[in-house]
């Protein structure tokens, strides 16, 4: 569980968080949609602590994550796996060493343990045998899966997701989408993902927070999405033609 | 932003540096690699450096001291202080500076922008710690061979030109090596690197992680590095003479 509570953040003087309170459920995927720039990288990062926050607590199972101390700071966030929108991968090691990484830092197991785990990361995000290819040598969406398969090596109690499937084919995107829920429902995380794919809405968003200008401006279910009389998003869901087709058809029959 | 506030800034850096590592071995295998890449990396360009300069400062002082009151052995010892005194720590530092200060800024700072050090610090790591560290430490301990090796390189260029241009004769350029020679110099000029492979190492990873924005930053990190090193050191390089050599 992850409890946000009031938190403003401005750069210079532009504010980009408005007061937004929120709370994240454990054991299911909770999602954040909005429009581009509305501020979800943000609030990730805020949530994460890679943001200071101008005002507001953020609570991770009644801790309160703003105040704490470095040295527990550090503790808490070898729980927690994360995925960037870039991928950040480290582009000096390969595939291989990437996921391996949280491994080789914070456990003692043996080079075979950690090779085996690794591999099964990797088979999970489909790409067994990359082990020593460079990030430079990998595309757009290879890297996305190689940053969840780095995200979730250590079992985290907490999963951050910066658009994940942005960059993917759909049925990549859609795998992607099944193995976050899978981990998140196997190990019982809080998880977080930002995205304005409605595909993912659908499939995976147990728990929905629209933000709008950076504002909550809506927080739901997946189901409800599509039949809320909010404008704002009901501009953002039936931006498309397809989806407004899905519409009318389903009013119609 | 005001000059305080960069030393302030750049010394809770460092102070994160020296924190206690999370995992020893990956330090130290990070120290290795390091080594390679800012020490053994760079023996190509000081030799060659050093050779010409050694060459260089043999027949210009040669050509300054043509008297016949001055006896040529002196040549070689002059040539020998200004190499240990000057040339083998400064000049070299100086031109690690551009070449290892410029590869740690843009290092660290294209990590800055990519969020890779976001992701190190978001695992629990000490992503200043991780990534600085190993390379003052590979730094220091590489810069003192690389100074004495410039050394010897230096002494044997001047030897070289010397010789082919007639200045000197061998007899005479080595009596004038050995000649008032003081040991001390060389303990001089092996402090002075270590304190100027720190300012290099530090300094340009300062730079380096307080990039923001894009690859146009990091390239004006990465010349802000050099040139802010090559200050620093010219700074110290006074203060260290007149602690070290008075
Ligand atoms: N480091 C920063 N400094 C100043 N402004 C920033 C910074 N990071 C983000 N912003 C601003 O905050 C606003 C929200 O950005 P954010 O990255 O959170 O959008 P987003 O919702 O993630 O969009 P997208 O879907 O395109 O990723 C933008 O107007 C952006 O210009
Ligand atoms: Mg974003």
């Amino acid at each position: 569980m992850i409890e946000v509570r009031n938190i403003n953040k401005s750069f210079d003087d532009q504010q980009i968080l408005h007061d937004i309170s929120v709370g994240f459920e454990q054991g299911k995927t909770n999602l954040i949609i909005g429009k581009s720039g509305s501020g979800k990288t943000v609030l990730l990062k805020c949530i994460v602590g890679l943001l200071g926050v101008d005002s507001g607590d953020i609570f991770y199972s009644g801790q309160c994550f703003t105040t704490m101390g470095n040295k527990k700071k550090k503790q808490m966030r070898q729980k927690f796996g994360m995925l960037f929108q870039g991928a950040a991968l480290f582009d000096s090691l390969s595939v291989e060493e990437n996921v391996r990484f949280k491994l080789d830092m914070f456990t003692t197991m043996s080079n075979a343990e950690k090779k085996e785990r690794v591999n099964f990361c990797l088979t999970r995000v489909n790409l067994e045998g990359k082990n020593k290819l460079y990030p430079s040598e990998l595309s757009g969406g290879m890297k996305k899966r190689v940053a969840i398969a780095r995200a979730i090596v250590l079992n985290p109690r907490y999963l951050f997701c910066d658009e994940p499937n942005s960059g993917l084919d759909p049925q990549t995107a859609i795998m992607i989408d099944k193995l976050i829920k899978d981990i998140t429902d196997d190990f019982n995380m809080t998880t977080i993902v930002n995205t304005h794919d409605l595909n993912s809405v659908m499939e995976i968003g147990e728990k929905v927070v629209f933000i709008h200008e950076g504002r909550k401006w809506w927080e739901g279910i997946n189901k409800e999405v599509f039949d809320t009389q909010n404008r704002e998003l009901n501009d953002f869901v039936f931006a498309t033609r397809l989806v407004k087709q899905i519409r009318n058809t389903d009013e119609s029959r | 932003m005001t000059l305080l506030h960069h030393i302030g800034r750049y010394t809770l850096l460092i102070k994160r540096a020296f924190a206690r590592p999370e995992k020893h071995s990956i330090y130290y295998s990070r120290l290795i690699r390091e080594m390679e890449v800012l020490g053994i990396n760079s023996t190509g360009i000081v030799a060659i450096i050093s050779f010409f300069m050694g060459a260089v400062i043999t027949i210009q002082t040669a050509y300054n001291t043509e008297s016949p009151l001055l006896p040529t052995y002196l040549i070689g010892l002059a040539a020998r202080d200004s190499i240990l005194l000057e040339f083998s720590s400064t000049i070299v530092a100086l031109i690690l500076a551009g070449k290892v200060g410029s590869n740690i800024a843009s290092e660290i700072g294209t990590m800055r922008i990519t969020e890779q050090i976001d992701a190190l610090e978001i695992m629990g790591v000490n992503s200043a710690g991780y990534l600085i560290l190993p390379k003052i430490i590979a730094l220091m301990i590489f810069a003192p061979f690389l100074s004495v090796l410039s050394m010897m390189i230096g002494i044997f260029g001047g030897w070289i030109a010397g010789t082919a241009v007639g200045v000197v004769t061998t007899p005479d350029y080595i009596y004038g090596i050995q000649y008032a020679f003081i040991p001390y110099y060389i303990t001089y000029s092996l402090i002075k690197s270590v304190v100027f492979a720190f300012i290099i190492t530090t300094v340009s990873s300062y730079h380096g992680y307080f990039t923001r924005g894009g690859a146009l930053e990091v390239g004006r990190s990465s010349t802000m590095a050099v040139v802010h090193s090559s200050v620093v050191i010219l700074l110290f390089n006074l203060i260290l003479t007149q602690l070290l050599l008075s």
